[in-house]
């Protein structure tokens, strides 16, 4: 297996809503000095419980041991790990362009069309465009939107499904029996 | 007359049920401080080692109010206070208890949280800090201890409200001692400790989203009893797993069974009789010939309640890779981590231990042990003998230990520094009762024993205490002679003295052609300074004084400081050279 190649792994943590514990998980790629690509925290499926979402390119090996460790935390229900292939997953994006471009320069509006970017807002200065998809179709939204210039651009960490259940309703359960 | 502290330690009843409130269900309105007096004494925490501050002050006048039921050891630094319970914790496997303030007393906890992590230890440590409005102001003495503890603790909370107070403490002392155990700091707000709360007591007897003991897989039960059933050199490591799950008569039960010879990690050792037919010696860096080598010829490798650290196992891409491994461990995270398993056996050592004993069969193995015997003759000719029995003129170590060793008749509790002297005092103490031997493993932090030492006396009042320290690291703690001192704590010191800091030199003249960068030592006159604490003092540099002197520290009713000037440049042999093999232990 290819557990020694660097690859994209998505870390799903579902964890209780406590303070500090971010810290606590992000000090675990620190001591072993792995960058978090991208991170996002949100409520989940369950009620009062908190879903991590992390992304990181490491091996295989890294990742099993990383995981290992933030589901030792007290405060961590449960923890997995994913290849891209097991995951759907999306980004969104934030564009703020100045306004008078989307009518000076008619290529900004065939860029939007292909992109299926929405326009949130359009204002005297300037308007927003929002896309969400894979982060290769925001990288190519915004080289192709660069060269007319952008005021800001943000882009949100990854959020991602597995493709497979998550059986966090019953490992809760378990616990409470425990 | 001063107030003999130790005695009146010594005097204390255990917890009284009396004292707890929790008896009657009915809440009471009391300060947070107070509340936090009440929850250690919920817990059976009567015995507490620290230091007073500015923001941990209301819980010291309650203390004052409690001394007669809490007792509260003053150290002479937060370091002292936490090597001490964590002292304390190891010899009795109650939970440690160390207080400090906020700031400094918080940051001088951290050596010994990150000690009692990677030895896990279980402590609670319960930090002052600065008042809830005035958090990330930068106040006098405020640092973000919770963040600074965060990598060295099993769990950290900080409290800002009164009413959090029993419930957080609750669950403290349950982390702590659950499981794999561990050290946890509990900070709180000098606003939480002044407020009032209505104060229930409720024992934590569980946490929704933790799993202490993991669940054994039943079909792993088997194959690892197939395994060693089959095994024709099987081979057992066992680690401080087997003291923490209190398993030592089912791991005496289990080898006596399978007939599997047995070595142990450092942290093991006491574990098993030393003198046990099947007690091979111990692994790793200075480990034994036998149980090092032997490794990579076993057939079978099952690890008990250890980790595989990388002064066990040497390089990896060598470590044992023809035999099967099984694993018998409590924490999940260590399966595989350093070491890829065959079968896991997850759980507590006493009960996996319990259940696969009726699977294996009756069995010896008397050409593989005789292997392991003829490795001990190797070693016997080229350390041993020179080590215990030398003919030239300076004292080493080894005999300085033997010596101990006889004249407690085997029954102390040996504590340990770090260095040469601890890889000697582990090699030659011979120990006939578990927990009888305490060191700072993993972490390797100097300084570790004479704060200990103390913690283990108190934790064990009946036990002769003997803490072996080196030179170095004697005087990175050297400021707890004062608690000694004051508490009358009878702990026997003994300090190697070669005026180096000896493992490291040995390094250098290893690995560096002598280079000795800053390890020559120039050293005070100990004597003198233990003197100056009133605690009885002798130097002894020859051999004709040195049974002499140990006797005479052994039937000191008092604390005893004694110094022993050994060879200088000694080695500690055997030895796996950083990142070599296990196979390649050197004998010289």
């Amino acid at each position: 297996m290819h557990t020694m190649e660097n690859q994209w792994f998505t870390i799903s943590v579902y964890s209780e809503n406590h303070v500090g514990l971010l810290n606590r998980i992000s000090g675990i790629f620190l001591k072993r000095h792995i960058n978090i690509e991208s991170l996002n925290v949100s409520k989940s499926e369950i009620e009062g419980i908190s879903k991590f979402t992390i992304v990181v390119n490491t091996t295989e090996n890294w990742t099993r041991h990383i995981v290992a460790q933030i589901e030792k935390q007290i405060e961590v229900i449960k923890a997995f790990y994913h290849t891209d292939e097991e995951t759907i997953y999306q980004e969104s994006a934030l564009f703020k362009i100045a306004s008078h471009l989307l009518f000076d320069e008619r290529q900004i509006q065939n860029i939007i069309k292909e992109s299926h970017a929405q326009i949130v807002t359009v204002s005297r200065d300037f308007f927003v465009l929002a896309k969400t998809g894979r982060r290769s179709e925001i990288d190519e939204m915004h080289d192709q939107l660069e060269p007319f210039g952008i005021m800001q651009f943000v882009r949100s960490g990854r959020i991602a499904v597995t493709k497979a259940e998550m059986p966090i309703t019953a490992l809760l359960a378990e616990f409470q029996q425990a | 007359m001063k107030f003999d502290e130790f005695n009146h330690l010594a005097g204390m009843e255990p917890v009284k049920e009396l004292q707890k409130k929790s008896e009657s269900k009915k809440a009471i309105r009391i300060s947070g401080a107070e509340a936090i007096i009440h929850c250690l004494l919920e817990e059976g925490a009567n015995l507490i080692y620290g230091y007073p501050g500015g923001a941990i002050m209301p819980v010291y006048d309650e203390l004052y109010k409690f001394q007669d039921q809490l007792h509260h050891v003053l150290t002479r630094h937060e370091q002292g206070a936490i090597h001490a319970a964590q002292g304390y914790a190891r010899v009795s496997g109650k939970v440690g208890v160390a207080m400090a303030t906020s700031g400094p007393g918080a940051t001088n906890l951290v050596t010994g949280l990150a000690d009692a992590q990677i030895d896990s230890t279980p402590l609670v440590c319960i930090t002052g800090q600065v008042p809830r409005h005035l958090l990330g102001s930068d106040a006098f003495q405020e640092t973000d201890i919770i963040g600074i503890s965060t990598p060295v603790t099993k769990w950290n909370y900080q409290v800002t409200k009164a009413s959090e107070i029993p419930e957080i403490i609750a669950k403290a002392f349950y982390i702590a001692r659950s499981g794999r155990p561990g050290p946890v700091l509990v900070d709180i707000t000098k606003n939480a400790q002044f407020d009032s709360l209505d104060f229930t007591y409720t024992p934590c007897k569980g946490v929704r989203s933790y799993i202490p003991v993991p669940k054994a897989d039943p079909k792993a039960l088997q194959q690892a009893a197939d395994l060693i059933n089959q095994a024709k050199k099987p081979y057992i490591v066992f680690g401080q797993g087997v003291i923490l799950g209190e398993a030592e008569a089912e791991l005496k039960a289990f080898v006596e069974k399978t007939g599997i010879p047995a070595a142990w990690t450092i942290l093991g050792l006491s574990a098993m009789d030393s003198d046990h037919p099947l007690n091979v010696g111990m692994v790793g860096m200075h480990g034994n010939y036998g149980p090092n080598v032997l490794t990579n010829e076993c057939d079978l490798l099952l690890a008990i309640g250890m980790r595989f650290d990388d002064r066990v196992t040497g390089n990896l891409d060598t470590y044992a890779k023809q035999a099967k491994i099984i694993h018998m461990e409590i924490d999940p995270a260590e399966v595989d981590k350093n070491v890829k398993v065959d079968v896991a056996l997850l759980g507590d050592a006493r009960e996996t231990l319990s259940r696969l004993l009726p699977l294996c069969e009756e069995n010896s193995h008397e050409s593989w042990l005789a292997e392991f015997r003829a490795k001990d003759r190797e070693e016997y000719e080229a350390v041993i003998k020179n080590d215990l029995h030398p003919t030239k003129e300076g004292l080493t170590m080894g005999e300085v230990i033997a010596q101990i060793n006889e004249a407690s008749g085997h029954k102390a509790v040996i504590v340990t520094d770090v260095g040469q002297h601890q890889m000697v005092a582990c090699r030659y103490s011979k120990f006939r009762q578990s927990k009888s031997s305490i060191t700072s493993g993993g972490l390797g932090t100097m300084g570790f024993a004479l704060p200990a030492a103390i913690g283990a006396k108190m934790g064990a009042m009946d036990r002769e205490v003997v803490a072996v320290i080196g030179d170095g690291g004697y005087q990175m703690t050297i400021q707890e002679l004062g608690t000694i001192f004051q508490t009358k704590a009878p702990v026997k010191i003994v300090v190697l003295n070669n005026d180096f800091l000896g493992m490291v030199r040995q390094w250098q003249e290893l690995f560096f052609d002598k280079r000795y960068a800053s390890t020559i030592m120039t050293n005070p006159d100990f004597v003198k300074i233990a003197e100056g604490y009133h605690i009885r003092a002798r130097r002894v540099d020859n051999r004709a004084e040195l049974a002499g002197a140990v006797a005479e520290m052994m039937a000191s009713e008092e604390a005893y400081f004694l110094e022993v000037k050994v060879e200088k440049e000694d080695n500690v042999f055997p030895m796996i050279p950083s990142g070599a093999s296990v196979s390649d232990i050197r004998l010289k």
